[in-house]
């Protein structure tokens, strides 16, 4: 309950704070758009010169894109630490969130909270409408429910991931390049994982599972029945990794000695 | 001068200190780019070639433009919103030399890191993984050098540019991400810009983004032959000066209008 109360102080405080910057919101919407735009330039051009991509058409690329963009969504607007090591590490910002009583995590995720990112989430139901009715693809009636299971697991594979990179700040505290490169590794998830060599849909699969987040889950929606095994393993993956990623960062609470002023 | 060679040693240094993420870094590179060499092959599906460029080519061309980033980019925007925000601008402005000269020999002692630490290894590394051709014709070499420096120097202009509107916007995060966006796209990173249809080149030639990427990267991959790489390189001289004019403008006018919000 006092868990609920600081989050919902900090969304309060958090709108105060955006709509001060009003332009620079707007543009940051814009700019989310733009990025989301981009990706889907990338499948339209791409899909100029060829057919078929390993048998996936240009429309349900569109739907695997269209169903990231949800969790991704989810992802940036409540785990937004990408920039935890320099932010927090080297600027020894980390010593002032161990002093509160609150846990460590949950404070600088709120700290951090973009929830114009959201935003993202309902171009990417709007993109999955559009190549869905293009496909003639049915529903029924649980596949909403279906749909908040695989959004849900997608966004914990994305924040456990992310956690446990931050972490690793804990141990060295050099600026790190890793997080924008992962970030775009990331992005393959998207495509269909059978296009890619078996030691990259591994990792993608099991060490940096992204394709939880893209291509499996979306194989359900889309009558895949030869990916439906991974499928339903999509929010089991999410609680797996995200588990693990709250344990690395505990331990490396206890490790962290301070850095900065 | 000293003191802006001073600033590129520092700088490289600097990223000397912090060395140990790049290693990790041109593994996750190379997986980066094997990436993309996959879905490359599933998109030419056994095509021999699309727009004039083979599957080889093509390879080369992700691995050259990614690698070419690495020189390239750098992080000078968001350092100028940082200290124009906190207020740190006004004692970098005292200082006895210009500061926007100054973020650019930043820029470049990154940069220089980035291509010896960075680059060149990952470069070697991926040759061995996958089907990679380099020129063995020095002018390739010389012309792919020369460019790359345009590259650098365009794409620093544009970051100046965002990074002096911080004085008019105060806050500019959403700018940066969406020059960012934009330069990934219309550079011809993702995409050769061949790729694109026609009137969407024809939009692209009037902007300096494919001066950044698509060029050097063509011209590495032989993409382009003969005249057209002369002809590349001058839409790369002729950018790099015009950019000029709009930086030394806002530039006069920022100087003016300055409002410090802490510090």
């Amino acid at each position: 309950m006092f868990y609920f109360s600081i989050f919902f102080q900090y969304i309060g405080q958090y709108m105060k704070t955006r709509l001060q910057y009003r332009t620079d919101m707007v543009v940051e919407i814009i700019s989310d758009l733009l990025f989301q735009t981009v990706n889907l330039i990338f499948i339209l051009v791409v899909f100029g010169h060829t057919q078929s991509l390993h048998g996936w058409s240009r429309e349900e690329i569109i739907f695997i894109y269209g169903f990231f963009l949800v969790p991704f969504a989810i992802f940036s607007s409540f785990f937004n630490i990408w920039d935890f090591n320099e932010r927090y590490i080297v600027k020894g910002e980390m010593d002032r969130i161990l002093t509160r009583p609150i846990h460590s995590l949950f404070q600088v995720i709120l700290e951090r909270i973009e929830l114009e990112s959201l935003f993202g989430g309902i171009t990417g139901i709007a993109v999955m409408a559009y190549a869905a009715s293009s496909l003639h693809l049915h529903f029924q009636w649980y596949d909403v429910f279906i749909f908040l299971l695989f959004i849900l697991g997608g966004a914990l594979v994305y924040a456990g991931i992310f956690i446990a990179l931050a972490s690793i700040g804990f141990w060295s505290d050099a600026r790190t390049s890793i997080m924008p490169t992962i970030y775009n590794i990331g992005n393959y998830g998207r495509y269909p994982v059978d296009i890619y060599n078996n030691v990259i849909r591994y990792v993608l699969t099991w060490i940096l599972p992204f394709a939880f987040v893209g291509v499996y889950p979306a194989a359900y929606f889309l009558g895949r029945s030869e990916w439906y095994g991974y499928a339903f393993l999509t929010p089991v993956m999410g609680i797996v990794f995200f588990v693990i990623s709250i344990f690395l960062w505990n331990t490396g609470v206890k490790k962290y000695r301070g850095a900065g002023n | 001068m000293d003191k802006y060679i001073e600033m590129i040693r520092i700088r490289f240094l600097m990223m000397l200190a912090y060395r140990t993420n790049y290693y990790s870094g041109i593994l996750i590179y190379a997986i980066n780019i094997g990436a993309y060499y996959f879905l490359w092959s599933a998109i030419y599906g056994g095509k021999e070639n699309i727009q004039g460029l083979s599957i080889t080519q093509m390879t080369t061309y992700v691995a050259v433009s990614w690698m070419a980033r690495a020189f390239y980019f750098n992080n000078i925007d968001r350092e100028m919103a940082t200290e124009i925000k906190d207020g740190k601008v006004a004692v970098e402005l005292i200082k006895p030399y210009s500061y926007l000269g100054m973020k650019t020999m930043q820029g470049l002692g990154e940069g220089i890191f980035r291509l010896l630490f960075f680059s060149v290894p990952g470069m070697i590394i991926v040759a061995f993984l996958f089907p990679v051709q380099f020129s063995a014709n020095a002018a390739t070499w010389l012309y792919f050098e020369l460019s790359l420096i345009f590259s650098f120097i365009i794409n620093t202009q544009i970051n100046l540019l965002t990074g002096i509107t911080t004085f008019f916007l105060f806050n500019n995060d959403g700018l940066i991400r969406a020059k960012r966006v934009v330069i990934d796209l219309f550079s011809g990173l993702l995409l050769p810009i061949s790729f694109y249809p026609f009137w969407a080149q024809h939009i692209m030639s009037y902007f300096p983004f494919q001066a950044i990427s698509y060029i050097p990267s063509m011209i590495f991959t032989n993409g382009f032959k003969g005249q057209e790489v002369i002809n590349a390189l001058i839409t790369q001289a002729v950018w790099s000066g015009l950019l000029f004019i709009p930086i030394a403008c806002l530039w006069s006018i920022a100087k003016k209008k300055m409002v410090i919000q802490g510090g």
